[in-house]
């Protein structure tokens, strides 16, 4: 049974860099497209927390295990290490404190897989130099106004790596993602990174949790 | 008068041959559980799914219930092509223990005696109806079900079964339901056994003998019951403050708006078909339900080491069993890593929602978690 490969650039990344056999939770997994390729693809233990009802319902139509919940509350629930990989992808900036869910996906997970939209790109820059309007970044809910959003927590990959630093989280490897869905390795972070990442995919650890997870 | 259950086979009966022990440390001899049956048990054992019934609910989950003459209570869902799909699963549902369908209760013959238990009965909980029905696995052939599903006190089952017998569950869907029966709750119960026990014709339980029944306090119980059972949506929905007759108040205290006639119809129509002496045991033993009780409170190492698949449902009008208890549960699986999901169903009806017909979001969450389950266990589709 060959399922189709998910649309999105960073999803279909994320794919590629977990690796086979282990149990991974999805931290907002939509419908569950990529829990499902991670399945089938990899062989993983999947799990997803979902907080809206009609995107828990599909992926439960898909057999995953899924619970409706609510990321900025629910995971202190979780032992620690419970999980090899726990994946936030575009969800970061829809959390009422990111700040504490990172800590928890280190916390609850061997490794944690991060992907954003990254503000500091040339658009979202140019946008509030040139129109002096609030930049609106382009994810699957495609917000229209800065008021209507469900994106609260905009960063750059800056500001990103500087709450990495705070909480003591090392960067093992990064990508960044072009609007063209174009791949390219992020090493140092060089002013021209942040100027063309469109999304940004982390894979984070935290120095004295065995990096032997996977 | 009893309820008029002459003539109406029960089979099949299974009779254990050894003392079923209580938690109550009492030892019921002979004790006997009516079941139905739907589908075939396939040749390694693997696809048996139990369901468990609610309080007032009984064996008959599909086809026709012989004491009422209607379809059984999840006919729409247990059946060839359907939720539980007969053709690849085979679906047991029990009498429970205390239950007045065939099954060992108040009603049945106590054999030392040669008489109705009545309130001689041992009082039972939710753990020893459970016991029950491992027995009649273990008669089955049956080492592990595939699924235990349950609603309302039938979810307390579903939990309880999990939680002591995780090995002989390889899935559990507790529905519309909590892991302990709260204050409230109780407060519910007792009412509707205050109510029983006022009538008249109870005689302290022994109504058997004085050849009557006590139908009026039972149907009080019921129509109390039947309030918790449903949202205030829908009773505004569904009756509003209609009157039938003219739309004019009569200025007479008799029932006389619809709420109140359907109410009435909903307590005729029970104490046709249980027994008072049973309901009282049955609320008294979801009254007794805390899964926690035995840890101290500590729900979570209830569910320690425990490798089930859960699948919790609520339904966000069921102020009964409100999604608050069922996403306690969630978190206590949660603190275990266990495999468990969760979805709130968006339903205006309450506490039955479960048993809608038109519940088709809840009906497609039961297909895929099962279909799902179904794939890690092996099962051919």
């Amino acid at each position: 049974m060959s399922k189709p490969l998910p649309r999105r650039a960073d999803l279909r990344l994320i794919v590629q860099l977990v690796p086979p056999g282990g149990r991974v939770l999805d931290v907002g997994c939509g419908d569950g497209t990529l829990l499902q390729t991670l399945e089938t693809e990899k062989q993983v233990d999947g799990h997803g927390i979902e907080i809206r009802n009609h995107r828990v319902e599909a992926c439960m139509r898909k057999g995953l295990s899924v619970i409706q919940g609510d990321a900025d509350t629910d995971l202190p629930d979780f032992p620690d290490r419970s999980f090899d990989y726990v994946i936030l992808s575009q969800a970061l900036q829809n959390m009422h404190r990111p700040r504490e869910v990172l800590d928890q996906l280190l916390r609850i997970g061997q490794r944690a897989i991060v992907s954003f939209p990254n503000l500091g790109h040339w658009r979202a820059r140019l946008t509030l130099l040139c129109r002096g309007r609030m930049p609106i970044v382009e994810t699957s809910d495609t917000p229209r106004t800065w008021y209507d959003t469900p994106n609260i927590h905009l960063c750059t990959i800056r500001d990103f790596l500087l709450m990495c630093e705070t909480l003591g989280i090392t960067v093992e490897e990064g990508h960044a993602v072009g609007r063209d869905g174009s791949l390219r390795r992020l090493g140092e972070v060089a002013a021209w990174d942040t100027l063309w990442t469109h999304q940004a995919v982390y894979v984070l650890t935290r120095p004295g949790q065995s990096a032997s997870g996977g | 008068m009893e309820i008029d259950t002459a003539g109406i086979d029960f089979a099949p009966i299974f009779t254990l041959d050894t003392k079923l022990k209580l938690q109550s440390q009492v030892e019921l001899a002979g004790a006997q559980c009516a079941y139905q049956t739907y589908g075939t048990l396939n040749a390694e054992r693997s696809n048996a799914i139990m369901i468990c019934h609610g309080i007032t609910g009984d064996q008959y989950v599909s086809g026709t219930n012989p004491l009422t003459g209607r379809a059984g209570w999840w006919n729409h869902v247990v059946g060839p092509g359907l939720v539980f799909d007969t053709d690849r699963y085979f679906v047991i549902c029990a009498n429970v223990l205390g239950g007045c369908l065939g099954t060992t209760g108040p009603s049945t013959i106590n054999p030392d005696t040669g008489q109705p238990w009545n309130m001689n009965f041992p009082v039972f909980t939710v753990a020893d109806m459970v016991d029950l029905q491992v027995r009649l696995i273990d008669a089955l052939g049956i080492d592990q079900l595939f699924a235990v599903i349950g609603a309302s006190m039938g979810g307390m089952m579903a939990l309880d079964w999990a939680a002591r017998h995780p090995e002989r569950v390889f899935a559990a869907v507790p529905v519309a339901a909590s892991w302990r029966h709260t204050a409230q709750n109780i407060a519910f119960h007792e009412v509707g056994r205050r109510a029983i026990a006022a009538d008249a014709n109870w005689h302290d339980g022994a109504y058997r003998e004085h050849g009557v029944k006590p139908e009026k306090g039972l149907a009080a119980a019921r129509m109390v019951a039947h309030i918790t059972y449903l949202s205030e949506t829908a009773f505004q929905e569904k009756f509003g403050r209609d009157l039938p007759r003219d739309s004019k108040l009569s200025f007479v205290l008799d029932p006389e708006f619809e709420v109140e006639r359907y109410l009435d119809h909903q307590g005729k129509t029970f104490v046709k078909r249980f027994d008072a002496a049973s309901y009282m045991y049955l609320t008294r033993a979801m009254d007794y339900f805390d899964l926690a009780a035995r840890h101290d409170g500590d729900l979570a190492a209830v569910f320690r080491g425990v490798g089930t698949r859960f699948l919790v449902v609520s339904f966000t009008s069921d102020w009964l069993f409100p999604t608050a208890e069922a996403r306690t549960v969630v978190r206590a699986l949660n603190a275990n890593a266990a495999d468990v999901s969760f979805i709130e169903i968006p339903a205006d009806y309450g506490h039955d929602s479960f048993l809608i017909e038109s519940a088709t979001d809840f009906h497609d969450v039961l297909e895929g978690f099962l279909d799902g389950t179904a794939r890690r266990r092996g099962l051919k589709p």
